[in-house]
């Protein structure tokens, strides 16, 4: 039998980009601890409507962790206090009866707010399309083994593409910068032959764009890293440096 | 092709060029902090050791004044980049966050990372009364005067057990070295991390490494005002 839980929550409301914007508190009893914390915004929406209230508005897709859409900070952590974990991936469980939980949206200048908690994150969109893909014409599927990719190279690059672009990054960063973000994708790319072509290039358009964008600098507080849901590290970002000044001594 | 000076000074000012700097800069100063407290320990060697120390260093003249050069230098570039960051980031973050907390391990935001701003302002600070009471300080023409070695040399001793026998020097300066010290503990690991000269399996050495040289640096520093203010008491 699922234990039943009841949960309050201080939820950031905010009607528009320009409308001013203040924490509500709600009380969702009766909660399951199965649920995750998504379904338990559900649940409050669906009483907020049975209300007649306006309900919460927050991102979400896949619910099984893989797409990236959702994000919101819970309790004052980027997706919440488990570790490795998507906020659609975060149980209620994971929290104990009666406890009071503030959700804000992920907060940065570049990740302009939406509404409620639903935040504007195409600037990550803006700096993948600065050089974080491939253009060589690669072909169809090589053959096996005839392109040889060293197991740790492939099992490094698989390490950093596993970014689902999420932004917990730059919502957890104190600088609010999206270096681990831009690290991981230009790191997964470098590590493979297709993506040595455009290395040097990819590297400094990206930084480049991350720049434009306002994202703040890094200062090494390695909080990222912590709050990544697919535990990204920064020893990415270090590479993403190196390949920087090389490039940039080219 | 080489690069054209117009590329290297956009890649100088990348937020990549910027940590480059910073990391540089810094180890750069923290290999001068510890031999600045080497020197100083000097003074607990006995009566001449402490001046026969300045005036060898004074001795290499032009060499001593291109360093001096190169490190103030270091120290403006340090601090300007420093202060560019906490600006920048302020203007990044935008609203704030009404609860925040850090998630813990991996993360190595602490007290030290967070206050970088705080104890690098004080140090700036410091810096310049530093160089005003010391380096710009009374010297021969004010009468302070010892002889080493047969020779007349400025008696930095002399300067330096005036000013700790103050109480406000003796334990206003331990308070700045304090704070070098966490500046030390975020600062060492951060600069190798920003110059990626660590991994994930260094940084399991090198980041507590920051602590201990904190530590040492700092109690090198620390000694020697303390020893001077309690030594008139004795």
């Amino acid at each position: 039998m699922a234990e039943r839980m009841t949960i309050h929550l201080s939820v950031w409301r905010q009607a528009g980009p320009d409308a001013p914007g203040r924490l509500v508190d709600y009380t969702v009893e009766d909660a399951s601890e199965h649920m995750s914390f998504l379904e338990l915004l559900d649940v409050l929406n669906e009483q907020l409507v049975g209300r007649n209230e306006e309900p919460v508005a927050f991102d979400s897709d896949c619910r099984e962790g893989i797409c990236g859409s959702c994000g919101v900070m819970v309790g004052g952590i980027a997706h919440g206090p488990q570790r490795r974990t998507a906020v659609c991936q975060l149980h209620v469980r994971t929290f104990s009866d009666g406890d009071r939980i503030v959700v804000e949206p992920f907060r940065a200048r570049a990740f302009p707010l939406v509404k409620d908690l639903v935040v504007d994150r195409s600037a990550f969109d803006r700096i993948i399309a600065a050089g974080g893909y491939v253009s060589a014409t690669t072909g169809g599927a090589p053959d096996a083994n005839a392109l040889p990719i060293s197991k740790r190279a492939a099992d490094e690059a698989m390490d950093y593409a596993a970014c689902i672009g999420c932004g917990a990054c730059v919502a957890a960063c104190p600088n609010a910068s999206a270096s681990l973000f831009t690290a991981a994708k230009v790191v997964h790319l470098s590590l493979l032959p297709q993506g040595h072509v455009e290395a040097d290039r990819r590297v400094m358009a990206m930084v480049d764009q991350m720049r434009q964008e306002g994202f703040g600098d890094c200062s090494n507080h390695a909080e990222c890293e912590a709050v990544c849901p697919k535990g990204i590290s920064i020893a990415g970002i270090a590479r993403m440096r190196r390949a920087y000044v090389r490039a940039a001594l080219r | 092709m080489p690069p054209s000076a117009k590329s290297v000074l956009q890649a100088v000012a990348s937020p990549v060029g910027r940590k480059v700097l910073t990391g540089l800069t810094g180890l750069g100063l923290v290999l001068f902090v510890i031999v600045h407290m080497l020197g100083n320990l000097t003074y607990l060697q006995g009566e001449d050791a402490y001046n026969l120390y300045a005036h060898k260093l004074a001795g290499y003249g032009v060499v001593l004044y291109a360093l001096e050069v190169g490190l103030a230098a270091f120290f403006v570039l340090h601090a300007y980049i420093g202060i560019s960051i906490w600006l920048r980031k302020r203007r990044a973050r935008g609203g704030r966050y009404a609860k925040y907390r850090s998630a813990r391990a991996p993360s190595r935001q602490t007290f030290a990372s967070r206050t970088m701003i705080v104890s690098g302002l004080v140090l700036l600070v410091f810096l310049v009364l530093h160089l005003l009471h010391f380096k710009f300080g009374p010297g021969i023409g004010e009468g302070y005067v010892a002889t080493v070695d047969g020779e007349q040399v400025r008696d930095l001793r002399r300067l330096m057990t005036e000013q700790f026998q103050s109480p406000l020097y003796a334990f206003g300066y331990p308070l700045v070295i304090i704070l070098m010290g966490f500046h030390l503990r975020h600062g060492f690991w951060s600069a190798l991390q920003s110059l990626s000269l660590t991994s994930p399996r260094l940084s399991r050495v090198l980041y507590p490494m920051g602590a201990v040289l904190g530590l040492i640096v700092g109690a090198g520093f620390i000694l020697v005002p303390l020893w001077i203010y309690f030594s008139q008491f004795i």
